[in-house]
């Protein structure tokens, strides 16, 4: 409505010819939908449906992956991404701390490793981390690849959280700081009891989504050479489907992910929206 | 109680000097309020008491210990000298209980048990006792600045600095504020306060203070730097702020 009166209004003096700006809106619509419309026929017409029920709808071969889809890989995935998560946690906050830092060699070094660890691909810290054995022959990461996974998402995910922290720890009124100083807490201490707790619930939204692309990431996990009993998700799938030459299990795997990430990445909008009609 | 000797102050930002020079004194148990017109330095001043700006040079000694001097322990100068802000600066993600405790639990070390007892008497002193579960954001402004005082005053200052704290409240808060203030000064508390309220120094103050481009032009009692004026200057501001829009 609006738009079509301030299209009248902007040329007042054209005069009409032939059909309304209303008028023309509704064919165009109705050209949209029909196209629509015959995609969708067309596609159903062409597509074998049995085939399609065959290879990624076989309830035989999906049942086949039960309960291991959960008991298994579905429980490693979450175990490789809390604990680079929670890895990711503490360290991007010691480097947001010394990004703000006085001192300005820990302000560089924080520096460095974020633009290091955002620029390369996760894909590559895993064949680093994978390669260091050969590299310091008797080394070996605690945890094996639980101890692995977790330090390749954690190194990482640190980066990006580190700029999450930083730019929360800023969004704290500089007030807050003062009113705890002048009670007489050293700066640790009013950071610590004041001032981050703020800033972690600003950061609430981003570090949600920062879960979700971890959990994702969870699935280059496979890099590091996984038993059957280390396999998360995708690789889960994949080997099912191999096994039954079948591609059913990798749907189920993803849909499987979908359980977790369409709630969380919800659960971010909810907490952005709550904090856009708390300011 | 508490005595702050001001030597030669001096407080620059950069290129811009903003404390020219001031000397002044707080004997124990006055009341000191500074008045002076938008800029002139008097919060940098008071921010310089308990040296949340590191001034430029001069000396600032407070219960006898210089501030100035690198070796001194700030922080723990800092325990003594309560302060009041504009903005309230309360604890948002704190109850109102958590706010008056929490730094006598971790500066003082205080017991929980004491900690809750001072908590609670000086929520009464400010009349706020019913509100100790409360969260700051619930608050109103004026109730919120007398948790603030609440919270100073937990730590037993032997000095407190009150930075406008009723210029950010609606007209009708500003009274409930002022009293808690009056009943302080009272009871013997020593109180650098700068403040528009013309009323409350000249009735509460032993000396008022103007300030105007980062010096003191006038100080005395009440009597006579409000009513009495020796300097155009300190003139022309009271006109202003007792006779606004004239
Ligand atoms: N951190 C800072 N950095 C730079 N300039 C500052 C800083 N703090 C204060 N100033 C400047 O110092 C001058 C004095 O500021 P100050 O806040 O002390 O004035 P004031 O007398 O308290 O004024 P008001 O009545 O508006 O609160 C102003 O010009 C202000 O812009
Ligand atoms: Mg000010």
């Amino acid at each position: 409505m609006s738009a079509v009166s301030e299209q009248q209004a902007t040329t007042p003096t054209e005069p009409r010819k032939g059909l309304s700006p209303r008028k023309k809106q509704r064919i165009s619509r109705s050209v949209q939908y029909a196209v629509l419309l015959v995609i969708v026929v067309v596609l159903a017409a062409l597509a074998d449906w049995g085939a399609i029920r065959e290879s990624f709808l076989n309830l035989d071969v999906a049942g086949k992956g039960l309960p291991e889809l959960f008991t298994v890989a579905l429980r490693n995935t979450v175990i490789y991404t809390l604990s680079g998560f929670a890895l990711g946690f503490v360290v991007g906050l010691v480097l947001a701390l010394m990004r703000l830092s006085t001192v300005a060699p820990y302000r560089w070094i924080s520096a460095i490793y974020i633009e290091i660890f955002r620029g390369l691909p996760i894909l590559l810290i895993f064949l680093m981390i994978g390669s260091l054995p050969l590299a310091f022959p008797g080394f070996e990461l605690p945890g094996g690849v639980y101890g692995s996974a977790a330090l390749g998402l954690g190194v990482v995910s640190a980066a990006y959280m580190a700029e999450n922290f930083r730019a929360g720890i800023q969004a704290v009124p500089k007030g807050q700081m003062e009113a705890a100083r002048s009670l007489g807490m050293p700066h640790m201490r009013a950071m610590v009891s004041i001032v981050i707790p703020q800033a972690i619930r600003i950061v609430l939204p981003p570090l949600t989504n920062q879960l979700v692309s971890l959990l994702k990431d969870s699935s280059l996990v496979l890099m590091l050479g996984v038993t059957a009993s280390q396999v998360e998700l995708a690789k889960f799938g994949n080997d099912q489907s191999s096994t039954f030459a079948n591609p059913t299990p990798i749907l189920a795997t993803g849909l499987t992910y979908l359980l977790i990430t369409i709630p969380l990445g919800y659960v971010a909008r909810r907490l952005e929206a709550r904090q856009g009609a708390g300011r | 109680m508490s005595t702050v000797e001001i030597r030669n102050l001096h407080k620059s930002f950069g290129k811009l000097e903003v404390l020219k020079g001031i000397d002044f004194t707080v004997e124990s148990g006055q009341v000191v309020c500074v008045i002076g017109p938008s800029g002139s330095g008097k919060s940098t001043l008071l921010r310089c008491v308990n040296l949340l700006e590191q001034p430029t040079s001069g000396t600032v000694v407070v219960d006898g210990i210089d501030l100035t001097d690198p070796d001194a322990d700030i922080d723990a100068a800092r325990r003594h000298i309560g302060m009041v802000f504009q903005q309230f600066n309360l604890f948002p993600h704190l109850t109102v209980r958590r706010n008056v405790t929490i730094a006598q639990e971790r500066v003082l070390k205080r017991s929980k048990g004491e900690c809750d007892h001072v908590a609670r008497e000086n929520l009464e002193k400010v009349g706020l006792i019913d509100k100790i579960a409360a969260y700051p954001p619930q608050l109103s402004g004026g109730q919120q600045q007398r948790v603030a005082i609440a919270r100073a005053l937990a730590m037993n200052p032997s000095l407190m600095l009150f930075d406008e704290p009723t210029s950010a409240l609606d007209p009708e808060l500003v009274g409930d504020v002022l009293s808690v203030m009056r009943k302080l000064a009272e009871d013997g508390m020593t109180m650098l306060v700068v403040t528009h309220e013309m009323g409350f120094a000249r009735e509460v103050a032993d000396r008022v203070v103007f300030m105007d481009g980062g010096v003191i032009v006038e100080d005395g009692p009440p009597e006579q730097v409000i009513a009495d004026p020796q300097h155009e200057r300190t003139r022309e501001f009271l006109s202003r702020v007792l006779h606004p829009g004239v």
